[in-house]
């Protein structure tokens, strides 16, 4: 049977189960865009490309679904660059199908021609230009497959415009199904190697302070079962790093929360006093390491991760194991039973009440609010991680917000934890929030956000309102770009240099009204409460809430940039000796 | 101390663009390449990159792992001294004068060297060999004043097993 380009892209996004796609056309898009309207698949019509691009990042986050997005050429594939760095650097799964112009035109500096496969090369999985238009089949099966098979990824699909468009004979071609991957220099390894799992699980017999590190490879793996399962077995604590809030719930007595420059003093101090970190998905990033060479100086390391790259690329294994993350603490839970018949685990009670002395002594906490001050930013976290269901999907951009948020919620379930890691985009938030809402209708989903961050792409609430995603916006007004202003406070002494936003510009409340959305202003600690109950209860638009927070709040714990884990500055409040 | 320089030997797919992949890489990474030598081979669906790395720049592990990473990469040998063979070609011309005409000529001689094109103030060469001969022989050159020269960059197989 005949198809055409254009009708063969539409059917090959069916045949991947693709429901939802993120885009905005264009002219080069355009041909694809007419067999759209014949599709079950559901289009939203973004105002922003980066913004497609952050929904479809939301959506793979919330659902472990591929992300899809589809938008124009020349500078529409620019805009896409940052949601493709930002996926690339946390392994979610996306494909971005961006026109090009026609065959013909490509190399001639056409109008909004750019070399898209060459500008996104460094930031996707893989990318394809696409030559003829019988490949479309073919090429959309593959790269499905990688985006969403070994460490996932995005992948761009460039694809001219000749080859879709309908009315000319190049696009047409038989119709098939494909069949396979001709890929024959990629093929992931799943299944651990069962000498490197009995060595893991040996050393961990050995080991009198064990820590499980544990990123967001869990999350990716689907594995959050798996490691409690494992945690439980072994009564080993849990470090979850920012990418993997949520893949070990926080009541759980076992949990210590989020290590790194601006982890818990637990998380972070355990770490470093380990002398076994069992690393499960996680890849030893600067903001968890600190100073590398002065990082856990005491410990062994088993490392488990599905990208063999990360093995030795910034601390060295004793023990590495590649292959899914899941697959892998099965295999190691059954060697660890299997052994214990025949040894015993040291005993590690005074490493567990060193634990428990500092989470006694190091709680996370905050000073008192005092009248005339500003909300305290955790405060209003706290109210809001208190007032709403406990599933709720949190979004969050990237500062200070992004670490109250990961502090002070309270993450017990996988996937309801969506953020910008690797690439700390600011603006992530309010589109990926969107994104986490069209994956997971019957969910409430909250973003908090910056003043800063929300600027960025804040217009997507039209997109919300229109295309009906009633998320809601916590705005964490400070009026500063906070993170900057107060590394500046730390240590630049306090010479602030252009990070001052100012508060009432724009009208956060108008600007809401104005975009569809209910607009609410909170000023004093007894507002932020029924604000909150206000916008839960509403569900026929979104709902941004203008908290007017304390300026001069800063987060802690922090190690700073280039420092030891073991130099960890806590609050003031618990002394720093 | 390990050596400085090694030699990977790298099939990949014949596909536009897979040249910049390797070489983006390796920029982007900030792995350091001496040389670079791209041929078709035997089956047309694959080429083959004879890559020589400077290992002080990065690990060799993570050099490879990363362009393994690659998806149009489909193996990667890494070829040690001794159980490989590789070779090289040069392309020099060269000033000619009186008083050193004859001296040069020897060289060539000793060398094995081939005469390419001959005027009357310059003398084109070539030579392939070992990359030490080569060097070798480009130092000596140096000596009468180089007009332009040209390598070809290291290619290498593995010595057959005997």
């Amino acid at each position: 049977m005949k198809t055409n380009g254009g009708k063969a892209l539409m059917k090959s996004l069916e045949a991947q189960g693709v429901e939802i796609v993120f885009g905005l056309p264009g002219g080069a898009i355009l041909p694809a865009y007419d067999p759209l309207i014949d599709s079950s698949i559901r289009h939203v019509l973004v105002r922003h490309e980066q913004g497609a691009g952050h929904m479809a990042e939301g959506y793979a986050h919330a659902t472990g679904l591929p992300g899809v997005a589809i938008v124009t050429s020349g500078p529409a594939a620019t805009n896409m660059v940052t949601p493709l760095a930002d996926a690339m650097l946390d392994s979610v799964p996306l494909v971005c199908i961006t026109g090009q112009v026609a065959s013909g035109a490509i190399g001639s500096d056409a109008f909004q021609e750019c070399d898209t496969t060459g500008i996104t090369m460094a930031v996707t999985k893989h990318n394809f230009l696409v030559a003829e238009a019988s490949e479309i089949p073919q090429v959309i099966h593959d790269a499905f497959h990688i985006a969403t098979t070994g460490r996932p990824g995005p992948v761009l699909v460039d694809i001219p415009k000749d080859l879709v468009d309908a009315n000319n004979p190049v696009s047409h071609f038989d119709d098939y199904e494909p069949s396979g991957h001709d890929l024959p220099g990629y093929s992931p390894i799943q299944k651990p190697d069962h000498a490197s799992v009995l060595e893991a699980a040996e050393l961990i017999f050995q080991s009198d302070r064990p820590i499980i590190y544990s990123g967001g490879g869990i999350l990716k793996a689907r594995a959050a079962e798996q490691l409690r399962e494992l945690a439980e077995l072994l009564d080993i604590h849990v470090v979850t790093t920012l990418m993997n809030r949520g893949g070990f719930p926080d009541d759980h007595p076992l949990a210590l929360g989020m290590p790194g420059m601006h982890g818990n003093y637990t998380a972070v101090t355990a770490i470093q006093e380990s002398d076994l970190l069992i690393t499960l998905g996680a890849r030893f990033d600067d903001r968890v390491t600190g100073k590398v060479d002065e990082f856990a100086p005491n410990a062994k390391v088993i490392h488990a991760d599905i990208d063999p790259a990360e093995f030795n690329k910034v601390r060295s294994a004793n023990v590495s194991i590649q292959g899914d993350v899941g697959q892998t603490i099965t295999e190691l839970i059954k060697a660890l039973k299997q052994l214990s018949e025949t040894k015993d685990h040291p005993d590690r009670s005074a490493w567990k009440s060193q634990i428990s002395g500092w989470k006694e002594r190091f709680p996370l906490v905050y000073d008192d609010w005092q009248q005339g001050e500003g909300l305290k930013p955790q405060y209003v976290i706290e109210q809001l991680r208190d007032n709403t269901p406990d599933d709720t999907i949190v979004a969050s951009g990237v500062g200070q917000h992004q670490m109250w948020a990961s502090q002070f919620w309270k993450f017990n379930h996988p996937y309801t934890w969506i953020n910008s890691g690797g690439l700390g985009t600011m603006g992530f938030a309010v589109p990926a929030a969107i994104g986490a809402k069209a994956g997971k209708p019957d969910r409430m989903v909250w973003a908090i956000d910056g003043d800063g961050c929300f600027q960025m792409t804040n217009q997507e609430l039209v997109t919300a309102r229109l295309e009906n995603f009633p998320v809601k916006i916590a705005v964490l007004n400070n009026g500063y770009l906070g993170m900057v202003r107060q590394w500046q406070e730390l240590f630049y002494d306090e010479r602030y240099s252009e990070v001052h936003l100012q508060p009432d510009l724009p009208d956060y409340k108008k600007l809401a009204e104005a975009m569809g959305c209910v607009g609410i202003r909170v000023e004093s600690p007894e507002e932020v409460k029924p604000a909150i109950d206000q916008a839960n209860e509403i569900n026929d638009r979104p709902v941004v809430i203008d908290f007017r927070t304390e300026a001069s709040e800063n987060v802690y714990p922090m190690v700073p940039a280039g420092k030891s884990n073991s130099d960890v500055i806590v609050h003031p409040s618990q002394g720093n000796d | 101390m390990a050596e400085q320089f090694h030699t990977l030997v790298v099939r990949v797919e014949n596909k536009p663009g897979v040249l910049a992949r390797v070489s983006g890489l390796f920029a982007r990474r900030g792995f350091n390449i001496q040389s670079l030598a791209v041929a078709p081979t035997d089956n047309e669906l694959f080429s083959r990159l004879t890559i020589v790395v400077d290992a002080e720049s990065a690990p060799m592990e993570q050099i490879v792992k990363q362009l393994d990473k690659l998806i149009n990469v489909v193996r990667i040998q890494e070829l040690s001294p001794n159980d490989s063979v590789s070779r090289e070609l040069i392309l020099a011309t060269v000033n000619l004068s009186e008083g050193t005409e004859d001296n040069i000529m020897r060289e060539i001689e000793s060398f094995d060297a081939n005469v390419l094109s001959v005027g009357d103030k310059k003398i084109m060469v070539s030579l392939s060999g070992h990359p030490d001969v080569i060097n070798e022989f480009e130092t000596v050159l140096e000596k009468y004043g180089i007009v332009e020269v040209q390598r070809t960059g290291i290619v290498a197989l593995a010595t057959i097993a005997q």
